[in-house]
């Protein structure tokens, strides 16, 4: 795994190669694919998309490079800054889409619920840590857990992001999962969740109500809302096999595919390179989440062990959804293909959460080196 | 017992196991990603390829051409005639209020135009174009060309108009053509019939033959955005013109004859009488199918349908006539089927008594056998007759000859008219008691019906069907599409009766008949026929529809058939309101005939009466056209 050469220096020698060559394959069929939406050109979306990534991909090293004490004690502060952010995003909050997402302060434009996904896998895996063991099973290893949950989700989803609300409720279930709370507690919210869906659903904005709806029964509206997504099934099934050959995709390139450079980049890129590239897209991801699920099985402390699962988590679930959602599997909940679609905000979650993935896993690496 | 306290060991424990849990989870959902994206891109590939295609490519469609109509020769009727047009694509419109200024202008659009056009650049989708204005005249069509470039959208094209050559003298006939209406659009749903420039048929043989004139529209295959803008041209789909049908008709006697007809409310028709060609079916006044195809103002149609001379109404084939002595002939091939000896004579003391009645004849006429009172046409003898056999034998000849039935013919519709009889009046009473008073049959009904009065109604193709089947005694259907050669079958009518009543229509024309004056002036050839003067109304007293309103004068009519050695050609001329069959329908029956054997002389004498008439009928035309627009641009300023 690791290239062991004398003339490649030591630091560099030591970045996890596979993964970094993966991620890149990923951005590269990202930029490919906004540089064909574009009609093939590097304006507007592919250039801004690669200096982006590389951006943060320099962030993701730097990232990787922070001891995991100093991410442990900055975990909390960060977890309440993040928090107060959102809260904030409420009350004075920037309207954009009919939603309020954005808080600006004057300098740059942050979407907290972005930063949020991360933090509260880092929260709870600190909780966890924090927490003896004999507590686990007890009321007092679920309701703080549930409480640093369910707090940002409350707040996410009003905003209304209820894609970016389920990621968030999944990357934190996801680590008390693996924390070992009773099973029988997610069974039963399994089941209450069930229960509850149509309350849920009336409590719905007409939009989001809507896009329940036709995601049921896309063909109901082909040319209303549900066009997207039938848009985007003909662009993906009429891919075929090996694609209709890059920068030939007419549904991208004459505007019937909405969205092809961002939520909908997927269907573009499947529509020039058929089901051969879709699914060497998607194991390239599985591939990503993978190594991550690795890193956090070898990881050595409790804290890295339950962050290193649920970023994995976070990862998968980013780009599950969006797959989902474009093959007509899941509603239209406006999540893009990380690493993918143009936009910076996905970017960056995800290079945190590599970033992240890979200091957990530089230290599991040194300490077993040093043990 | 307590569950045992849970620790570090069985933390780690548990750990693995939920990983590989959470692993699992995220394969399946992974291959479920997979398997979707196989069936999208593989099952349903030919589906949503099929869609995606169907997205990308749009076709402009480029209306057919409309087929030709020609004569029996190959003589154009209906034709195409190109001309130019402006659309407009909404989606290249960069400054709509701007460019339809303009378009206004150099164009001289109305303001009912202009709504028009906002109306339906409002209501279009992407790349439908909307129709500005069709027949443009070359300098306004030049006018807009030039100013082109300042007008994106704006697209003058050169399309095709229907044109039929001889105006007027077609129009009952082949009818004409119009944009489809909303409802025809709706029967149809075809995207055709919405393409600017296209027309279907709306009246006549246009209509009725819709299905082969109109041929399949091709069109320019283009890529469009979803927002309809033109991406790229690809290659054209060839459009197939509509078929060419053939008439029966002989498009110069059908010429001559309307123009024949004159001032006249009339119609004339010629068959072939041993094939039933239909050689000419006019009808006139007739309106203009020209300017009905470029679409009609208000002012023309509430004109036309007001005019007493009825120019929208077919008069060959929707108008009904009560025959008057134009069906003796037939009457007297019925009396000799019934045993009557033509040799027989009945004295004509100037009328007939039956019971307190008097029936009156047009003349005393002395002794007369059947072909004397063929060719004096004497009312007496076929009283007397017809009372003798009873009018259900002479009605059962009539319909063999072709009255009161309804042909075989793609026409729009056809009145056909009553051949009463015993039967028929029964009925009558029971469903109508307004038209009979009576449910039996009497005597003075047959009386009456015996010299083409009474019930007996007809319309004029039934008595030129008639004349034919007299004239060859074959079993003749009139036929307007195609070229017959094929003699029709024989009627299975004896010769010497035929002989008999062909005999009296020969006295009628060239011996000292009714038609005298009406005698062929072509060597060899000689008209044989029979006059018909018809009362509109009940004679009041001494009025004997002679004078007085044009609208109470007695109709005249005229059946022929020549030449009488070996007859080819028959038919018959009505001419409404015309006073007698004699002075008003033969001598056009002569002049069409004429023009059959001799169309030198018979050009000339219809250039003298055209002469009299003030021009030609496509110049009469003309100078009515431009009466019309005058009051219907009166008409305009006045509402606006």
């Amino acid at each position: 795994m690791m290239i062991s050469s004398a003339i490649i220096p030591q630091p560099l020698a030591r970045l996890p190669w596979r993964l970094i060559w993966l991620v890149a394959l990923i951005c590269t069929i990202g930029v490919v694919t906004l540089f064909s939406a574009a009609g093939g050109s590097w304006s507007p979306w592919a250039l801004k998309q690669g200096i982006t990534i590389l951006a943060f991909s320099g962030m993701a090293i730097v990232i990787s490079y922070i001891p995991e004490r100093f991410v442990k004690s900055v975990t909390f502060p960060t977890y309440v800054v993040i928090l107060v952010l959102l809260i904030i995003v409420e009350m004075v909050g920037f309207v954009g889409k009919g939603a309020q997402r954005w808080v600006d302060l004057g300098f740059i434009r942050l979407q907290p619920s972005e930063f949020m996904k991360p933090a509260v896998v880092l929260v709870l895996a600190r909780f966890y840590d924090l927490l003896p063991a004999s507590d686990v099973r007890r009321m007092r290893g679920l309701w703080p857990a549930a409480l640093l949950v369910l707090i940002p989700w409350a707040l996410i989803l009003v905003q209304p992001d209820l894609g970016t609300a389920t990621m968030v409720l999944v990357g934190g279930v996801t680590v008390m999962f693996v924390a070992g709370l009773p099973m029988w507690y997610f069974l039963t919210a399994a089941g209450a969740l069930a229960a509850a869906l149509p309350v849920v659903y009336t409590m719905m904005h007409d939009y989001q109500r809507k896009r329940v709806l036709i995601f049921l029964d896309p063909e109901a509206d082909p040319l209303g809302a549900g066009y997207h997504i039938t848009q985007s099934k003909i662009a993906i099934g009429s891919g075929g096999i090996w694609g209709k050959g890059y920068l030939n995709g007419s549904q991208s390139h004459l505007d019937y595919l909405p969205e092809g450079h961002t939520d909908f980049a997927f269907a573009s890129f499947v529509e020039e390179w058929g089901l051969v590239g879709g699914v060497l897209l998607i194991i390239a991801f599985a591939m990503v989440v993978r190594w991550g699920m690795k890193v956090s099985q070898r990881a050595r402390s409790r804290y890295s062990q339950l962050a290193a699962a649920g970023l994995s988590m976070t990862i998968f679930f980013y780009f599950a959804v969006n797959l989902m959602m474009v093959m007509g599997l899941a509603p239209v909940v406006g999540i893009p293909l990380p690493l993918v679609s143009y936009g910076g905000s996905a970017v960056m979650t995800i290079m945190i959460c590599l970033g992240l993935l890979m200091g957990i896993e530089r230290q599991s690496r040194t300490r077993s080196t040093l043990a | 017992m307590k569950a045992s306290r849970y620790t570090a060991a069985h933390q780690s424990i548990t750990f693995s196991r939920r990983m590989m849990l959470v692993g699992g989870a995220q394969a399946a959902l992974g291959g479920a990603l997979i398997a979707r994206l196989g069936y999208l891109s593989i099952a349903q590939n030919e589906h949503y390829q099929l869609l995606s295609e169907s997205n990308r490519v749009q076709l402009i469609i480029v209306p057919p051409r409309r087929g030709w109509i020609v004569d029996r020769a190959g003589k154009p009727i209906a034709i195409n005639r190109s001309d130019f047009r402006v659309d407009i694509i909404p989606e290249q419109l960069e400054r709509p209020t701007q460019t339809l200024r303009t378009l206004t202008q150099s164009l001289k659009l109305t303001p009912d135009d202009v709504d028009r056009i906002i109306k339906e650049i409002k209501a279009s989708r992407g790349y439908q174009p909307v129709q500005v204005a069709e027949n443009v005249p070359y300098e306004e069509y030049a006018a807009v060309t030039v100013r082109l470039p300042e007008m994106p959208g704006v697209q003058p094209m050169r399309g095709f108009s229907r044109f039929y050559p001889t105006g007027p003298a077609v129009g009952h006939l082949i009818g004409y053509v119009g944009a489809a209406s909303a409802k025809e659009y709706e029967e149809e749903k075809n995207p055709l019939l919405v393409t600017p420039g296209f027309k279907i048929g709306k009246e006549g043989l246009e209509k009725t033959l819709e299905k082969n004139l109109r041929g399949q529209p091709g069109g320019q295959r283009v890529e469009l955005t979803a927002r309809g803008k033109l991406v790229r041209e690809l290659e054209p789909k060839p459009d197939r013109s509509g078929q060419t049908i053939q008439l029966a008709i002989d498009a110069g006697l059908q010429d001559f004859a309307a123009r024949r007809l004159g001032e006249e409310s009339g119609a004339c028709t010629v068959l072939d009488c041993q094939t039933g060609d239909i050689l000419c079916m006019a009808s006139m006044p007739a309106y203009d199918p020209n300017s009905f195809s470029d679409g009609i103002g208000q002012t023309e149609w509430s004109m036309l349908s007001e005019d007493e001379r009825r120019p929208l109404v077919n008069k060959t084939l929707n108008a009904l006539y009560p025959p008057g002595s134009t069906i003796k002939p037939m009457n007297s091939l019925a009396l000799q089927g019934a045993g009557v000896d033509p040799d027989e004579t009945v004295f004509c003391p100037g009328g007939y008594r039956l019971g307190n009645r008097f029936f009156r004849c047009l003349g005393r006429h002395g002794t007369v056998n059947m072909r004397r009172a063929i060719a004096k046409s004497c009312n007496t003898y076929f009283y007397a007759m017809g009372h003798r056999v009873g009018y259900d034998r002479i009605a059962e000849m009539a319909r063999l000859t072709g009255l009161g039935q309804k042909f075989d013919l793609p026409v729009v519709s056809q009145s056909y008219g009553t051949v009463p009889d015993s039967a028929w009046k029964a009925r009558k009473y029971k469903d109508n008691r307004r038209v009979v008073e009576r449910p039996d049959w009497t005597a003075s009904d047959t009386l009456n019906a015996s010299i083409g009065q009474g019930f007996l109604i007809l319309n004029p193709l039934q008595l030129a069907v008639m004349a034919a089947r007299i004239a060859s005694g074959r079993n003749v259907q009139p036929n307007l599409i195609g070229v017959h050669k094929k003699p029709a079958p024989l009627l299975g009518i004896p010769q010497e009766h035929l002989d008999t009543t062909r005999g009296g229509m020969w006295e009628v024309v060239n011996g000292d008949g009714t038609a005298g004056a009406s005698r062929l002036q072509v060597p060899g050839v000689e008209m044989c026929g029979k006059t018909g003067t018809a009362q509109v109304r009940k004679i009041v007293g001494s009025q004997r529809g002679q004078s007085g309103d044009w609208k109470y004068r007695d109709h005249g009519l005229f059946v022929f058939f020549a030449p009488y050695e070996n007859p080819r050609y028959a038919g018959s001329v009505v001419i409404e309101h015309g006073l007698g069959g004699a002075r008003a329908a033969a001598p056009v029956a002569k002049d069409v005939l004429t023009y059959l054997f001799d169309q030198e002389r018979a050009k000339a004498s219809l250039a003298a009466l055209e002469q009299q008439w003030g021009g030609t009928l496509l110049e009469r035309t003309a100078r009515r056209q431009t009466q019309v627009d005058v009051i219907s641009k009166a008409n305009l300023g006045r509402r606006a």
